[in-house]
């Protein structure tokens, strides 16, 4: 079964979605999610896929072109980056409201200014509160296996929600891992076949997309909106359970690792989590009982599951490679929410790290395990949140 | 069990009734209201083309009648194409409730 390949993580996701071979892609080229589509359109180009790619003038575009797609009844799949999501932010709620299942994966990039193509993740946080599902992956196996996943959550009928499936820039996009491929017919069986839902493209069942809502009813239509999303984690696991019997690998709402007899944990997303379970490994064989808990699914966020997952540490370091000026980086102030149901609450503390693809390396993760220690032995926070890795 | 309202919406805010815009009338919006002259009328159906929301009636037999006020929201643009006839306009602009 399968196929063991040495491929970047762009190269993995093209193939995911040659794979599946969308009716539409819509795309507009963005460092380093360029190299992704770039790879799509050459399955295009040689009839690999029988996708109708079309070549826009900017995301916005592309997003829109996305949106007219999947109205009109197309699976339909693009990709960015920083700057392009960016530009797509309006069209983003768009997809979300209208409840057109869009798979995106998003290379994550530092946005500008200053100007910066390297990763981190300022660019799936700015689009939080879209109503698109994130799932974030720490590796080409799992940006690979993410995007196959994300169009059956996406499409599944009690769904019907985008999805975004994001990866580092450059450290996944752009480095050459082991990747197992599965199967073409395999993959094709696991998604199934599209079905659309009122689809534009029915001419016998004319109907009008994109109406004006106003104090009537858009409270309503938000509502429903948020009830979706609540269903979101059961077909997460329903569609993990069933990828597994296919591939062998597990998938959660979230990975732990050592966590279960842990007396602290770091929380971190996508590849950092690599480094830290490295140097978690070194403070275990110390003695040291550190765990982690890396997310998978940001949107909707896994709240009580990670509260569970956690109830029993002292204390807490959530790395952020993203921030929120003026306030808690993005994932600390998600984690807080989950132990704000905690009966016992541990110590938290924020670290910002990895801006603009500064390398996340061993020292950082083994500094912020120290401080945790004492964290923990002693309960005292002396500041929660704090830049790693900065030159002072 | 029951359904709350708002689970009864369609999904996507998708309305799956077509025509359903008849229903909704814009009439009310009007602060200037077309005055249709027909005798400086010469039928020559600009008003009918221009009106962006089918607010000129057309009689069957293929004739220019009157305004479709429960439609028309006094945009003015039929009376500013109207040619009318010998210098006359045959629809004119005038202020609603006057």
């Amino acid at each position: 079964m399968g196929k063991i390949v040495a491929v970047t993580g762009n190269e993995a996701c093209a193939q995911a979605l040659k794979q599946i071979n969308p009716d539409v892609c819509a795309a507009y080229p963005i460092t380093p999610a360029t190299d992704l589509m770039q790879r799509f359109s050459s399955f295009v180009n040689d009839g690999k896929v029988d996708t109708e790619l079309v070549l826009v003038e900017s995301e916005h575009s592309a997003m829109s072109a996305c949106i007219g797609a999947a109205a009109a009844g197309g699976r339909v799949a693009t990709a960015t980056s920083s700057q392009g999501l960016a530009l797509m932010w309006e069209m983003l709620y768009i997809a979300a409201g209208t409840r057109l299942p869009i798979i995106m994966p998003l290379v994550n990039r530092a946005l500008s200014a200053p100007l910066n193509i390297h990763g981190d993740h300022s660019d799936g946080m700015g689009a939080r509160d879209t109503g698109w599902i994130q799932i974030y992956s720490e590796n080409a196996q799992e940006a690979y296996d993410n995007t196959i996943q994300a169009f059956r959550i996406a499409e599944h009928l009690d769904i019907r929600l985008p999805a975004m499936v994001c990866m580092d820039g450059f450290i996944v996009s752009h480095s050459i891992e082991r990747v197992e491929y599965i199967d073409d017919a395999d993959v094709k069986k696991f998604v199934g076949k599209f079905q659309a839902v009122h689809p534009l493209l029915d001419l016998d069942n004319p109907k009008s997309y994109g109406p004006l809502i106003l104090t009537d009813l858009y409270h309503e239509y938000k509502r429903a909106q948020h009830e979706v999303m609540t269903k979101v984690p059961k077909v997460v696991l329903e569609v993990a359970s069933d990828f597994e019997k296919m591939a062998g690998r597990k998938y959660g709402l979230f990975e732990t690792y050592r966590l279960e007899d842990a007396e602290m944990a770091i929380v971190v997303m996508s590849s950092a989590a690599g480094t830290t379970k490295d140097i978690i490994d070194q403070y275990r064989d110390k003695g040291v009982k550190i765990g982690l808990l890396k997310p998978r699914i940001f949107r909707p966020f896994p709240y009580l599951e990670i509260a569970d997952a956690l109830k029993h540490v002292k204390a807490i370091a959530v790395l952020d490679r993203a921030d929120s000026f003026g306030g808690y980086g993005p994932l600390f102030m998600e984690i807080a929410g989950s132990v704000m149901s905690m009966a016992s609450k541990p110590a938290m503390i924020n670290k910002i790290f990895g801006l603009g693809g500064r390398d996340y390396l061993p020292d950082q993760a083994e500094g912020v395990i120290d401080e945790l220690i004492k964290v923990a032995q002693t309960g005292k926070v002396p500041a929660v949140k704090e830049y790693i890795g900065v030159k002072e | 069990m029951s359904k709350k309202f708002w689970e009864t919406l369609p999904q996507g805010s998708v309305v799956l009734e077509a025509g359903s815009s008849a229903k909704f009338k814009t009439g009310g919006w009007r602060s200037m209201r077309p005055k249709w002259i027909e005798e400086n009328c010469i039928q020559c159906m600009f008003c009918w083309m221009y009106c962006p929301d089918m607010s000129i009636k057309v009689t069957a037999e293929g004739k220019r009648a009157e305004f479709d006020y429960d439609y028309c929201k006094g945009c003015g643009i039929c009376a500013l194409e109207c040619p009318g006839k010998k210098g006359k306009k045959a629809i004119v602009m005038e202020e609603e409730g006057k």
